[in-house]
């Protein structure tokens, strides 16, 4: 079966006053209908500017290169090349996003049902009546109690939680394919950020919507992901279903970040891995491994070139030249 | 809502009595006020008795209270020059000011605002540079060089427009003024021009980098609704502050402008009656332009808890 | 989105905050001036103001020297001559003469001592009492910190020009009065921007971490405190010394800054506006002088503001 969407080598690049900002750097993955690919790195490893990519949504002195095959039921097209206005009327309506901070989301001097009527009235050729209907009604789905009065509330009326919810509310509205949640619990605290995780899964599997899911805690990840896409330094470094990554880590990378989480059923034994060296530098255009600064198993061919995806099992992909089970460097076939 | 209009009513209020102690101290600020009255040919005697009639000659607390009661009651002494009283000549003064100043700000609003916005949602682009360039020239051109200058050119040499005084025609009952507010409006607006054409530009270009723009352009949203709804109106309430603002300091400004085209208002009468060592009249304008400058403030802060809805919750 | 604003953060280890607050400053001070200098360079407006003002500062200060003519000398004879372009244009007077046949482009000259006087003078009393006063508020806190705000708020409330006017009619004509009145009621805004800087930083989790392990306050003031201010205390200097030329113009053109024998750019457009009607180029020329001076200040303290705050810096193409 054809993938929903499809994105090929995709590298982005930021002109800035001190520079070229090479943030993401030749990414590749594929979205089926209705699965949750997790995307997980480090803040700076290039995940919201992977997915800002994809829609268009970054400022003007931005470079982006490569391809994004979106091919729901009926058409297919790439992402990356059609014209502003057609990308625009696929935004809130195919493919919506929320963000991490939902205060800062929202707009302060607009109603919060306003907000989630405009992509029906836009995309939906709905009248003011019937979005204003549908607006409270969707304020229900997410779980909004009074949704009626709520309606009218300003965002900074709302409690965390319920702006989160507003969000996802605007999100769904037009029941889109892709619903991208760019760190959507990081600023809440753990109760709710269970609670909007459970209101995501159970929306997702009413309305058949795919989820790209990214967050920096491989905690959240187990429970709710098809698959993982691990990001460092703006490459894609492992993709994997999550049973396997958990199990095989297959980037040295992966299995660092895995080493990090805290497991509170884990023996004293458990130490906490911590991964030693700093992130990479972003104003370099990267010519080799970018985890080669930091990676105990470096050696020469690692500074040299850039590791192609190597699939080490069914389904699980790794740019990495050594083979972490052989305890060797990579043999080419 | 109504404790915070209590609360700023009460210091409003607190402030005005700060306004009175330092209108009084500042003519005591070398000891002898009546020596700042007098021509430097006064005699020894004349002296002895202009204290004795102003009271000058009685404790400093006392002289305050009786200042005190009589500015509750709105009487700032006598003008020496007009041989009225100062308030009087204060209140027949405002509404030339007023309606100089209102000109001007109607002015300023319109090129700033309208250039800051231009400016502020294209940077980069040669309306930005426009932008950036009123800002600087509002804030390097002094007025009062800038008055001179626009006589020079648009009286004296064009012949344009009037260089000085007001006169005024009447229109379905109101008395207005002519062409000769065009150019001390001008002269007057050109700092605020400047200063809202900086502040809208920036102000835009904030609400630009905002998260809630970017999630409206992530609603697929049309431009023009974005550009209204989310910029625009983000970026209206602070500005509505700083107009506030802009009305006070263009009333102050006064004095140069209408010094130098003779318009009768509250600043001209400021300049001359310092030029005159007139100090009651100096006392009562510099009252009464704090009145109408604290006034201004609180209702600006008013008009803001109503324009922004998260204020009005709070 | 989250990303950006790290990735703008990362870019601005590089700029002169951080070296403002970089603990080892004197490790590689030639770098650093190699990048404040690179950073003048791509903004040429920053650095075109820097080197007028650098001028105008060396023209007060050999104005004996650059003056072609004594500007108080009286020459009957050669009054009111206009500027050497016209056709009466008299080639020993560039600018032409006044009234009294001075020399106007010597007197241009020799007025920018009393701006930038009046200027350096006036900032460096408010500055300096205003940082203490406000860094006082703003580590003493409470009932303390709420009168000088109190205060300091009721004085920038008022309309700063009127009780200018007012105080500099009461005191006379003299350059130390000039001095004095700027620097005195220029106090409050430096209070503030102090203080505001004060309460910010003492948020910030190293500070509160010194504070935390017993540090005395005079060490959190000088070792963390300070540098951070510097920056900008700086930049409202900027603005604020021009600020205080243009009010000592204009005090001079009514009348009410230093004494009429005094030339001064101020005093020069009072008298050029009495004969404004017959000899415009009185009046426009000392204009002119504030407008270049007051120009290449705002230009630079742009640039200032720009580098030293991090949050204003914009992306470029």
């Amino acid at each position: 079966m054809k993938p929903l969407l499809s994105v090929r080598n995709l590298s982005t690049r930021f002109d800035t006053f001190d520079g070229s900002v090479y943030a993401v750097n030749d990414v590749s993955f594929d979205l089926k209908a209705g699965e949750t690919l997790a995307v997980v790195g480090e803040s700076g490893s290039g995940k919201s500017v992977t997915m800002l990519s994809l829609l268009g949504l970054l400022p003007r002195s931005t470079w982006v290169t490569g391809s994004a095959i979106f091919a729901p039921e009926g058409f297919e097209l790439d992402l990356l090349s059609v014209s502003k206005a057609e990308l625009n009327s696929l935004r809130g309506n195919k493919i919506s996003i929320i963000f991490q901070d939902a205060l800062r989301s929202l707009n302060p001097v607009m109603t919060v049902g306003e907000q989630i009527t405009e992509s029906l009235i836009t995309h939906h050729q709905y009248n003011k009546n019937g979005a204003h209907k549908r607006a409270v009604e969707l304020l229900e789905m997410v779980g909004i109690a009074q949704p009626d009065k709520r309606y009218y509330a300003y965002p900074h009326m709302f409690s965390g939680g319920m702006r989160q919810r507003a969000m996802i509310a605007i999100a769904i509205s037009c029941t889109p394919d892709i619903l991208i949640a760019d760190e959507p619990t990081t600023a809440l605290d753990v109760t709710i950020q269970a609670q909007i995780v459970e209101l995501t899964r159970r929306l997702q599997q009413d309305l058949g919507i795919a989820v790209i899911w990214i967050t920096h805690d491989l905690g959240v990840v187990a429970g709710l992901a098809d698959r993982v896409m691990v990001m460092y330094g703006g490459t894609g470094v492992e993709i994997a279903p999550v049973d396997l990554l958990y199990e095989n880590p297959g980037h040295p990378y992966t299995a660092g970040l895995l080493g990090a989480i805290p497991s509170i059923a884990g023996s004293s034994a458990d130490r906490l891995v911590s991964i030693e060296g700093a992130p990479p530098d972003l104003f370099q255009e990267p010519r080799h491994c970018q985890f080669a600064w930091r990676c105990r198993y470096v050696f020469d061919r690692c500074w040299k070139e850039k590791p192609p995806g190597y699939i080490i099992s069914p389904g699980q992909v790794v740019k990495c030249f050594y083979d972490g089970r052989e305890k060797t460097p990579r043999v080419e076939e | 809502m109504l404790r915070y209009l209590l609360s700023r009513l009460i210091s409003s209020a607190a402030l005005l009595l700060g306004v009175l102690f330092l209108v009084f101290m500042l003519l005591h600020l070398t000891g002898d006020p009546v020596s700042l009255m007098v021509s430097r040919y006064a005699s020894p005697e004349d002296i002895e008795a202009l204290r004795e009639e102003l009271g000058f000659n009685r404790p400093l607390l006392v002289q305050f209270g009786d200042f005190l009661s009589g500015a509750f009651q709105g009487d700032f002494g006598s003008s020496f020059r007009y041989r009225q009283p100062a308030m009087d000549l204060v209140l027949q003064r405002i509404p030339a000011t007023i309606e100089l100043a209102s000109v001007a700000l109607l002015m300023a609003i319109l090129m700033g605002v309208t250039i800051g916005i231009l400016g502020g949602s294209n940077p980069n682009t040669i309306l930005d540079s426009i932008a950036r360039g009123i800002g600087l020239l509002g804030q390097t051109i002094p007025t009062f060089w800038l008055g001179l200058i626009l006589i020079i050119i648009f009286s004296l040499r064009l012949g344009w427009f009037p260089s000085f005084g007001r006169e005024t025609f009447t229109f379905l009952g109101l008395t207005l003024p002519d062409q000769s507010i065009v150019l001390p409006a001008f002269a007057l607006s050109l700092f605020t021009t400047g200063q809202l054409a900086r502040f809208t530009r920036s102000a835009v270009m904030e609400v630009m980098n905002e998260d809630y723009v970017t999630t409206a352009r992530s609603k697929g949203l049309k431009k023009k609704r974005i550009y209204f709804k989310y910029i625009l109106k983000n970026s209206a309430i602070p500005l509505i502050s700083i107009i506030g603002v802009q009305f006070s300091y263009l009333l102050s400004g006064s004095i140069y402008i209408e010094t130098i085209f003779s318009w009768p208002g509250l600043g001209s009468l400021l300049a001359e009656a310092v030029g005159t060592r007139d100090f009651f009249l100096v006392q009562a304008t510099a009252f009464f332009t704090s009145l109408v400058v604290i006034g201004l403030h609180l209702l600006t802060d008013l008009v803001y808890v109503l324009v922004d809805p998260r204020i009005r919750y709070r | 989105m989250i990303t950006m604003k790290e990735q703008r953060n990362e870019n601005n280890k590089n700029d002169l905050t951080g070296l403002l607050i970089d603990e080892e400053s004197d490790r590689n001070i030639r770098a650093r001036l190699w990048y404040i200098w690179r950073l003048l360079w791509r903004d040429k407006s920053g650095l075109i103001g820097l080197i007028v003002f650098l001028v105008i500062i060396f023209s007060a200060i050999f104005a004996p020297m650059l003056a072609p003519h004594d500007p108080l000398k009286i020459d009957l004879h050669a009054s009111r001559q206009p500027p050497i372009w016209t056709e009466a244009g008299n080639p020993e007077h560039i600018l032409g003469t006044d009234n009294l046949g001075r020399d106007l482009f010597s007197r241009i000259i020799y007025g920018s001592r009393v701006s930038i006087m009046v200027g350096f003078l006036g900032v460096s009393i408010a500055f300096s009492l205003g940082m203490m006063i406000g860094l006082f508020a703003g580590f003493k806190g409470g009932r303390t910190d709420n009168l000088i705000m109190t205060v300091t708020n009721m004085i920038l409330a008022l309309p700063y020009l009127v009780f200018v006017v007012f105080i500099a009619a009461v005191l006379g004509r003299s350059l130390l009065n000039v001095v004095l009145i700027f620097g005195l009621t220029n106090i409050p805004i430096f209070v503030r921007v102090t203080r505001g800087e004060v309460l910010r930083l003492r948020e910030e989790g190293y500070i509160e971490a010194a504070i935390s392990i017993g540090q005395k306050t005079p060490a959190i003031i000088f070792k963390h405190i300070m540098p951070n201010l510097i920056g900008p205390l700086i930049t409202l200097a900027t603005f604020e010394m021009s600020a205080m030329i243009f009010y000592e113009a204009g005090l001079g053109f009514l009348g009410l800054s230093v004494p009429p024998t005094v030339p001064s750019w101020g005093n020069m457009l009072a008298e050029g506006r009495q004969f404004l009607t017959v000899f415009p180029w009185m009046s426009i020329y000392p204009g002119l002088a504030i407008v270049i001076t007051g120009f290449s200040m705002n230009l630079f303290g742009d640039w200032l503001r720009d580098v030293l705050d991090p949050r204003m810096r914009r992306m470029k193409k």
